[in-house]
């Protein structure tokens, strides 16, 4: 059966859960083979077999972790000329296309991004993408050499199936752009215990109508009582109310949770394009005539100041 | 010494218009009002603070795109830049990725450069692959994806606020960056500098200027192939209420009706 190269997205071994979800589609395509890189690389092998991986191929070196994109460019690249995969499939974050897409220049292949569900064709996998602010739906793929396909968090769903998972070194010989961009300085982001934004099942979000970053605390409390992620519109973030990490939309994350609760957002296309695909759409905003209400499944037409602190007490009520 | 400054441009359909595609499949850009893409004129304004910088610099804004891609050139100029390359060719109709990376990298080079400078990503298409795949061609450092971005003594140095943490990056000259909506408000044209625009230089170039042969681009050359795209069903009418004290509650039960509490 043909072999499916995958990029394992970890964070010192620890495999985060959209690397998990390529396991499921790269198994619809061929048998899937996992490519994990930088410190803690071969803590990831017990982790990715029991998802499918057949194989896991680790490199450690300290490039990773000192230069930008590159080293791990051509570590992927090694792993393709190691196995000469079917397909290799990355996960769809910022590093991740800027990694795929120079292999995909480098072994002459086409290179589609954000896809949001993969199946088997007749002349290669065919992706679906969500486009024009998830307005269109699309099915593409990839006419001239080995299919590169990056995937968004939540296209599947991370289904247990036990597979070898044989560990093997990598050999990686560095190019000579590896040492181009160096990495001066590392602050890591502080945890704030709260799912991750775009692998959350439920997203609550707030926006200008939230009117000051003390308040987002009514927007957390009702978060922290549902287990979910918070949000933020572009217009809560450029005032400085809420981190930029945390935006949704164009220029932030896109979220395609199950559950999505707007709360004084007014719903632009720029917002709508990170959060349209959700299951679920909930909405609460004091203007009956806000666009977010064309997208809802429900939606409650009054002050977020009443109706959040309300929901989140009867939540806590009908826990008990 | 001069600092020679290219910036990619991206000519795109108003995301606030009706975007669609048209019967090959590609992005229309006839039927709907086009505009330069918003997350450039970060690319521009960035560019105009570096060179402002800089002792002696020039900027050279640079689009792949149809006759009407001139505006966001036009645009760009009035904001400051000095002069424009406009690629434009038939046979660019229906490039991908891959392929703009190649008529890019070849127009920069022709053009001559230090350091390029380009959007995050183009609100059209939204890959956000261009900047990564340029730098790969021209064999130059990447430094993409920059909150703030600075030039002095021949480097360049950056912030990248990731996912799981925030980069300091640095970077030799010749380089490549690309810088998001974090890297601070673009200014707005003056009159003043409409007017010098018009007589700014605007050059156009085809594929034969570049050596790029049609096969290598446009629908035949492209990389990947959209087999279909449907419009998304509109999402059915969900239930709205006025709240009227209730309303906290009212949506607890929809929520438990749903099986999220
Ligand atoms: C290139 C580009 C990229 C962009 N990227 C993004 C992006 O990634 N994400 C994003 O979100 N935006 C993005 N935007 C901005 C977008 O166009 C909107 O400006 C933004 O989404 C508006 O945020 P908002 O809905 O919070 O604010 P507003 O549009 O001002 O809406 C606030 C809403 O709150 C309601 N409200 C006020 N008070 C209350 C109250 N007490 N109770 C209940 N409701 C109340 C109001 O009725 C109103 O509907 C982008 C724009 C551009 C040009
Ligand atoms: N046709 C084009 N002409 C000039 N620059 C472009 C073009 N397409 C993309 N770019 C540049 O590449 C960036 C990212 O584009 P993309 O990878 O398509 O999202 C844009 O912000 C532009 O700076």
């Amino acid at each position: 059966m043909a072999e499916v190269l995958i990029y394992v997205d970890h964070v010192d071994g620890a495999v985060r859960k959209p690397t998990l979800e390529l396991l499921t589609l790269a198994r619809r395509i061929g048998e899937p083979v996992a490519v994990a890189l930088g410190n803690g690389a071969a803590y990831t092998a017990d982790t990715l077999a029991e998802y499918g991986a057949v194989k896991v191929l680790t490199h450690d070196a300290s490039e990773y972790a000192e230069y930008l994109v590159v080293p791990r460019v051509d570590a992927l690249q090694a792993a393709h000329e190691a196995v000469s995969p079917a397909a290799v499939l990355v996960p769809s974050s910022a590093e991740g296309k800027e990694i795929a897409a120079r292999l995909a220049l480098r072994i002459g292949s086409g290179i589609i991004t954000d896809a949001v569900d993969l199946e088997a064709g007749d002349e290669g996998p065919v992706a679906t993408q969500s486009v024009f602010a998830a307005s269109f739906t699309t099915k593409s793929r990839v006419s001239k050499g080995i299919p590169v396909i990056t995937i968004k968090p939540n296209s599947a769903a991370v289904e247990a199936a036990p597979a070898a998972g044989v560990v093997e070194a990598l050999s990686v010989t560095f190019s000579d752009q590896v040492t181009g961009t160096k990495i001066t300085g590392r602050t890591p982001r502080e945890s704030t215990g709260r799912p991750e934004l775009t692998e959350a099942a439920i997203v609550v979000s707030g926006g200008r109508g939230v009117n000051g970053a003390e308040n987002f605390s009514i927007i957390e409390a009702l978060a922290d009582q549902l287990g979910a992620a918070v949000g933020a519109s572009r217009a809560a973030v450029d005032v400085g109310w809420y981190p930029h990490t945390n935006q949704v939309g164009q220029t932030g994350k896109s979220v395609s949770p199950q559950l999505y609760i707007a709360n004084g957002i007014s719903g632009a296309i720029q917002h709508r394009a990170g959060m349209q695909t959700s299951k679920t759409i909930v909405a609460v905003n004091k203007d009956a005539e806000a666009p977010i209400f064309e997208l809802v499944d429900y939606g409650v037409v009054g002050d977020l100041f009443d109706v959040v602190p309300q929901l989140t007490e009867e939540i806590k009520a009908r826990k008990k | 010494m001069s600092l020679k400054i290219v910036v990619c441009l991206k000519y795109v359909p108003d995301a606030t218009g009706d975007r669609h595609f048209a019967d090959d499949l590609t992005v229309d850009r006839d039927d709907v009002d086009g505009l330069l893409s918003e997350l450039d004129e970060y690319a521009v304004e960035q560019a105009l603070q570096i060179a402002e910088n800089a002792d002696d610099a020039e900027v050279t804004v640079l689009t792949v795109g149809p006759e009407d891609a001139k505006d966001a050139l036009r645009k760009a100029l009035s904001m400051g830049a000095d002069k424009a390359v406009h690629v434009e060719d038939d046979d660019l109709h229906g490039t991908d990725a891959i392929g703009t990376s190649l008529v890019l990298a070849k127009a920069i080079e022709k053009a001559g450069f230090d350091l390029v400078v380009s959007g995050m990503a183009s609100t059209d298409g939204t890959m956000g692959v261009v900047p990564a795949l340029v730098a790969e061609r021209l064999g130059v450092p990447q430094v993409t994806l920059l909150s703030e971005v600075s030039v002095e003594d021949g480097r360049v140095r950056g912030r990248r606020d990731g996912d799981a943490a925030s980069q300091q990056l640095q970077a030799s000259l010749p380089a490549l960056v690309s810088v998001t909506d974090q890297s601070g408000e673009a200014r707005y044209p003056s009159f003043k500098g409409i007017m010098a625009a018009k007589k700014k230089p605007v050059e156009s170039w085809d594929l034969s200027d570049l050596d790029i042969e049609a096969e290598e681009v446009g629908l035949e050359g492209a990389f990947t192939k959209v087999e279909a795209a449907n419009e998304r069903p509109a999402r059915t009418a969900g239930s709205i209420v006025k709240d009227e004290g209730e309303g906290g509650k009212q949506l607890a039960e929809f929520l438990a009706s749903q099986k999220f509490i």
